[in-house]
């Protein structure tokens, strides 16, 4: 609260970058965790929420003769333009936003001082809601070839991963021991998933120490160990998902990959995927490109062309693609590295777990492919998102990447996930909100040390509260679908305009199909409770007069005579007349006797207004206000 | 058909029939004048039941060959060894690349065989020409002419069984009669370019096609303009049904009856049409019932270098426009390019001239770019090599996309002029039949909750487009894999028109703002892409000819069908039903932002590249109707 000098600035304009519609008018308040801006101008109250941890950058343009204008941009892909009367004012918010926006000590982050009202037992519970314990169980683990073990209790192993890791059976703890020594920063290959059909593994680590010659016995007996472990295929992959110059490179530091001599039937490859640098500098332009005023068609694709960033999407789908291949076609395990095996490694490793199992394409099982492959296996989630004031240089949108693949794959699949893309776009703005614990530090050694299992909350049990408007309606389920095999090709993936231009509205398509169906959805499960109760008091009554069941078929017919009067909705903005919901013609009218017949008749009026509820969950969900408040 | 004398092998055995994201299917090739016909061996190859291709061969775009062992071929003058020797074992590959871009492979054994079919698809995709070539010869002889004038061009696509060409040999007479060859060559191809097609067109298949569901003559339009003027009448006295143009003498690419200002007389019309290209004086397009205002079209005005001026045109226009009322002219072409029309005899507007109308010039490509464009984008698609930064060189690259924003931009702008600016709106380019019905349509499409239904969309496509005279016969006439050879072949004194690809750019615009709407039309996607494929080749007369007079000429509606009484059969009807179509009665403004418009996979999705693996498009193009179908109802 010290940094806030000015907590409340009125005639504050709100810029509108697309439409030319006039700029809003209102007050600006800045709190201990948001920005909130009131639009004074509107006849319905508007409000902005903008969390101070989503702030990436704020800019004093120069003064015009409107007032002073600020710019934020936000790490969602909010961009909010102010312009500020009085020039004092305006650089008093800037001061004041520039220390919120960059906590220097993590006790100043937001997950430490929200509290939900929860008791202690429920927060506890919901971090138990992710045991990976189970996961490996799943996985048929521990079995016959590998072993959940707890060699790195005290992080002698590896600093950077979880106390619990699961290794080949066969490996000895010097092995492990010895393995660690020659990889960087004692990432020794581990398990990241089990395709049990055919016991082929997923494995993960970070490069070996090899420089130009040097050998590792224990690191050659663990990978032998992990080929051994699948004894249906004689040979196993071996994938650094770098560029084969920059591995190159890193023999001169006295890193580098594989010696394929050194090692017993192993097939290595490179699959280039670039480095973090690369990848921020690919956003900063895409976003450059997604901000043009008005661009012509040939100047955005020419934009995303020169961006790189579907190119590096594709880089990471197709590296994922090649290892669910070598998994189930050709029944090979796989060991995977980069560096320091945190950054591309999770994204590959993640998504082709996703394309194998579908279990992950399910809520409870993408928060333990997050929790599994991402926060456990340290991701740096800190420095990556820019939680705490600190190096720019470690900052990259890798995780984002990650979350765009599963939207590409979504595209492509549509009945495949039992989520849709406002529970991605949910995950990605928590990342970087800090409100909850799980994204905090740089691995699971740092969280104990924060006591984030004990001074704050989970994310999950947060979002499975949501899981009604989460949840994709077009999902056939568990078992309709086993393995995906996406088209890389080029033309199949697509710009996201509902995540880096998820707050400019008037791109979106303006009537939302996701938004509709979840509606019907809605009404569907209302309606069956509604059948359901109705059906238990039957048997208690004498069942139905002929001349009151024609009389409610009238009432039907005067219900969807009213809305129809209400559609079709105003998609411009202003807010749709609140409905007499034919819930409730359903509740006081309907109270004994119905018989299945009129309720469907019914359902069938009510399907007619159901579009005018979209509207009110859309402006709600857009708003940019946190869903929490 | 005579030129099945021509078809040299009808059936072939055993082919092997591919096409990307379908199983192969094994069965009997045959090739008849209008089809080409593959059934799947019954029982054989372990083929659940038996399949049936039916291609229009008017469909198919290019045929490629490829014949395989032809290094075990030995050239003729080396061998000794009989023919059949030589050839076994061989076998060929025919590709066929269709119009509405599928592309087809056929593995014929034998390679004789696969010569044989591929020129027997050749010669029927020809028929017509060679059939009026051969009949062409015996004529020259009767009338005397000398005989090296068969070889003239412009003569060879002349069939003489036709009623229409009847009137061409009686002038032809009186041509040979003044025995100057110029001046009868002149003739031919004067005759041949105003009947266009009108040759060709009677043998073709939906003269032939004769679906036992349908009555001939059902399903035609009755008087689709004097319809949408009885829904006019009840709202305003302004506007009058003229027949001005009853004989199609004062425009012949308008319909027999046009819609025009009450107050003005016959007589001004026909001067009017005099100062527009083609005779297409200005018209009512669109009434727009929430303020009364209009949206007229017509050609461009011919004032020519010397600036001509017409009292009646500009009286026409005046009397659309009250007392200080402004109006909006649409020139669908830049500043520059109608201002150098009017050295051909074009132009525009001159202020002075109408100075209650202000003109807006908003350029839309179209003809040869339009078609180059498509071209290229069709060879991205097809390309599989691409990485990711050289596909969306290339999709910037042939400008498609740029085409799809120009149109929805052009057609916001003029239902943005009737709609906030509550003003009258002319739309013309320079004949007034492609660019110009492509935005009077779309803005229809945005304004009126009407036309978004399943019948109210046929009716603006044959109001539209097919009335209004877009020349879909020479419009749609070749696709996209053609155009090389069409490069190569243009015959020199009857240059093929260059070929517009404008239908499928309105059909891409209306699958943008059904992406943008997903609740506002009644149709789905799924009657976009039909009508895509029967604007290129259809078993329907529908999309047959240029304009009513050549429809009337061909008697197309007493000799085929309706596309319309096909579609609008219940179980038909069914499959082109979006489910989710709520009313919408709002005006559908579209978001035009690049990021807002795609790239229509659906259209593209015909091209073998973008086509899904079968297990996953399944998922994709069936989510819905299954979806809803567990809706409450």
């Amino acid at each position: 609260m010290e940094h806030i000098t000015t907590p409340k600035v009125e005639n504050v304009k709100l810029l509108d970058r697309y439409t030319n519609r006039k700029a809003a008018s209102g007050t600006l308040y800045l709190t201990a965790t948001h920005l909130i801006y009131v639009d004074a101008s509107a006849e319905v109250r508007k409000e902005t929420w903008i969390l101070h941890h989503h702030i990436a950058t704020v800019e004093k343009l120069p003064l015009t003769t409107a007032g002073c204008p600020l710019l934020i941009h936000c790490k969602n892909f909010h961009v909010a333009h102010f312009v500020i009367g009085q020039e004092r004012d305006c650089h008093e918010v800037y001061t004041s936003l520039l220390k919120l926006s960059q906590p220097v000590k993590p006790e100043e982050l937001y997950a430490f001082s929200y509290n939900p009202k929860m008791s202690k037992d429920n927060r506890e519970i919901g971090w138990k809601l992710i045991d990976l314990k189970v996961d490996y169980q799943r996985m048929g683990i521990p079995n016959d070839y590998w072993e959940i073990t707890d060699l790195n209790k005290d992080y002698e192993v590896c600093n950077t991963y979880p106390p619990e890791i699961v290794v080949p059976r066969a490996a000895s703890k010097a092995t492990v021991i010895g393995s660690s020594r020659f990889r960087s920063r004692g990432r020794i290959p581990v398990l990241s998933y089990l395709y049990k059909e055919n016991n082929a593994a997923i494995c993960r680590c970070s490069q070996p120490l090899s420089g130009f010659s040097a050998r590792c016995l224990e690191d050659e007996q663990m990978l032998q160990a992990i080929r051994e472990a699948n004894p249906g295929s004689p040979f196993m992959y071996v994938v650094d998902t770098r560029p084969k110059l920059n591995a190159m490179a890193n023999r001169a530091a006295g890193k580098g990959y594989e010696n394929e001599d050194n090692y017993d039937n192993i097939r290595f490859k490179f699959i280039g995927i670039e480095n973090i640098h690369v990848m921020r500098n690919s956003l900063q332009k895409l976003l450059e490109v997604c901000e043009t005023k008005s661009p012509s068609m040939s100047d955005f694709l020419t934009g995303l062309e020169n961006s790189g960033w579907l190119r590096h999407i594709k880089a990471v789908m197709d590296a994922s693609v090649f290892l669910a291949k070598a998994v189930k076609d050709e029944k090979a395990s796989v060991l995977v590295h980069c560096s320091d095996g945190w950054d591309r490694t999770a994204q590959v490793c993640s998504l082709a777990s996703l394309l194998l199992d579908p279990f992950y394409r399910t809520f409870k099982g993408f928060m333990v492919l997050i929790e599994k492959e991402w926060i456990a296996m340290g991701h740096k989630f800190s420095h990556r998102c820019g939680h705490l004031d600190g190096d720019p240089k470690e900052v990259s949108p890798v995780f984002t990447q990650f979350i765009e693949c599963v939207w590409q794959l979504m595209q492509q699949f549509p009945c495949t996930f039992e989520f849709n893309e406002h529970f991605l776009l949910e995950i990605h703005d928590h990342v970087y909100s800090c409100q909850f614990g799980n994204f905090l530090g740089t691995c699971h050694k740092e969280r104990e040390d924060l006591k984030i299992f004990e001074k704050t909350h989970s994310l999950w049990p947060f979002l499975l509260q949501k899981k009604q408007e989460l949840r994709n309606p077009l999902y056939r389920g568990f078992t309709a679908y086993k393995e995906l095999q996406p088209n890389t090709l080029p033309f199949s993936f697509q710009f996201w305009c509902g995540m880096y231009n998820r707050f400019d509205k008037g791109m979106h398509p303006k009537q939302c199909v996701l938004d509709h169906l979840l509606n019907c959805m809605n009404q569907k499960i209302k309606l069956e409770d509604n059948a359901s109760e109705l059906e238990n008091k039957l048997p208690f009554l004498d069942g139905p007069l002929p001349t009151e069941a024609s009389f409610l078929s009238k009432v039907g017919c005067a219900a969807s005579k009213t809305s129809m009067l209400n559609t079709p909705q105003d998609y411009e903005g202003k807010p749709p007349p609140v409905l007499t919901n034919g819930i409730s013609v359903g509740d006081t009218n309907v109270t004994s006797d119905v018989d299945q017949k009129n309720k469907e008749n019914l359902a069938n009026h009510r399907d007619l207004h159901l579009n005018d509820k979209v509207d009110v969950l859309n402006s709600e969900a857009k708003d940019g206000k946190p869903q929490h408040h | 058909m005579e030129f099945s004398e021509l078809i040299k092998t009808a059936t072939v055995e055993s082919v092997l029939l591919s096409c990307a994201g379908q199983p192969a299917v094994k069965g009997t090739l045959c090739i008849t004048s209008h089809h080409l016909l593959l059934s799947s061996c019954p029982g054989g190859e372990g083929q659940p039941s038996a399949v049936e291709l039916w291609l229009l061969i008017r469909n198919v775009d290019a045929v490629e060959k490829r014949v395989q062992n032809v290094g075990w071929y030995q050239p003729p003058r080396s061998s000794g060894s009989p023919r059949g020797n030589r050839l076994a074992g061989s076998s060929g590959t025919i590709t066929l690349r269709c119009k509405d871009l599928k592309v087809l492979q056929l593995e014929i054994p034998g390679m004789e065989e696969c010569l044989n079919i591929a020129s027997s698809i050749e010669v029927s995709r020809a028929g017509v020409q060679r059939v009026g070539r051969s009949r062409w010869l015996p004529t020259v002889f009767a009338l005397g002419l000398p005989l090296t004038w068969v070889n003239t061009q412009p003569l060879g696509c002349v069939c003489t069984g036709h009623p229409s060409c009847q009137t061409l040999w009686e002038e032809a007479r009186m041509g040979f009669a003044e025995r100057t060859f110029p001046a009868f060559l002149q003739l031919c191809s004067a005759v041949l370019q105003a009947l266009s097609s009108v040759d060709s067109v009677m043998m073709m298949y939906p003269f032939f096609h004769r679906p036992q569901s349908l009555r001939l003559e059902e399903g035609w339009p009755r008087l689709p303009i004097e319809q949408h003027f009885q829904q006019i009448a009840t709202k305003t006295t302004q506007w009058r049904l003229s027949d001005v143009n009853q004989d199609f003498a004062v425009c012949p690419t308008y319909p027999p009856a046009v819609i025009v200002p009450a107050a003005v007389s016959e007589e001004t019309l026909r001067r009017a049409a005099r100062f527009r290209q083609g005779g297409r004086f200005p018209v009512l397009s669109y009434y727009h019932t929430r303020n009364g205002t209009v949206m007229l079209r017509s050609g461009q005005p011919l004032t020519g270098p010397n600036r001509k001026r017409c009292p009646e045109d500009e009286m026409l226009l005046g009397s659309v426009l009250d007392e200080g009322e402004r109006g909006f002219i649409i020139d669908t072409r830049s500043a520059q390019t109608a201002k150098q029309a009017r050295m051909t005899g074009g132009g525009t507007e001159p202020k002075s001239s109408y100075p209650q109308w202000k003109r807006l010039h908003r350029p839309l490509e179209r003809g040869r770019p339009l078609q180059e464009s498509f071209i290229k984008l069709v060879e991205a698609c097809n390309d599989a090599s691409l990485g990711m930064d050289r596909w969306l060189g290339r999709l910037g690259g042939c400008r498609w996309l740029s085409h799809v924003k120009a149109a929805l931009s052009t057609a916001c702008l003029a239902a943005q002029c009737l709609d906030r600016e509550e003003s009258c709106v002319l739309v013309h380019g320079a004949e007034g039949t492609d660019t110009t019905l492509l935005v009077t349509a779309l803005a229809q499409v945005i304004l009126d909750p009407g036309c978004r239904t399943l019948k109210g969309f046929q009716e603006l496509l044959e109001r539209e487009w097919i009335q209004a005279g877009h020349p879909f016969h020479l419009r749609c006439a070749r696709s996209a894999y053609s155009h090389a050879r069409l490069k190569q072949e243009a015959p020199p004194l009857l240059p093929f028109p260059a070929k517009k690809k404008l239908s499928l750019l309105f059909l891409d615009c209306v699958w943008q703002l059904s992406r943008q709407f997903p609740f506002s039309l009644e149709f789905s996607e799924g009657l976009l892409l039909t009508l895509f494929d029967n604007a290129y080749a259809s078993d329907y007369g529908t999309f047959l000819c240029n304009n009513e007079k050549e429809r009337c000429l061909c008697k197309v509606k007493e000799n085929t069908h309706s596309l319309w009484a096909w579609l609008d059969q219940p179980e038909e009807r069914k499959k082109y039903l979006n489910p989710l179509y709520s009313p919408n009665l709002l005006v559908i403004w579209p978001s035009v932002e690049p990021q807002s418009i795609q790239l229509w996979q659906g259209m593209a999705g015909a091209a073998p590249g973008l086509s899904q693996p079968t297990w996953t498009a399944c998922s994709s193009s069936a989510c819905f109707p299954s979806c809803s179908r567990t809706q409450p109802r």
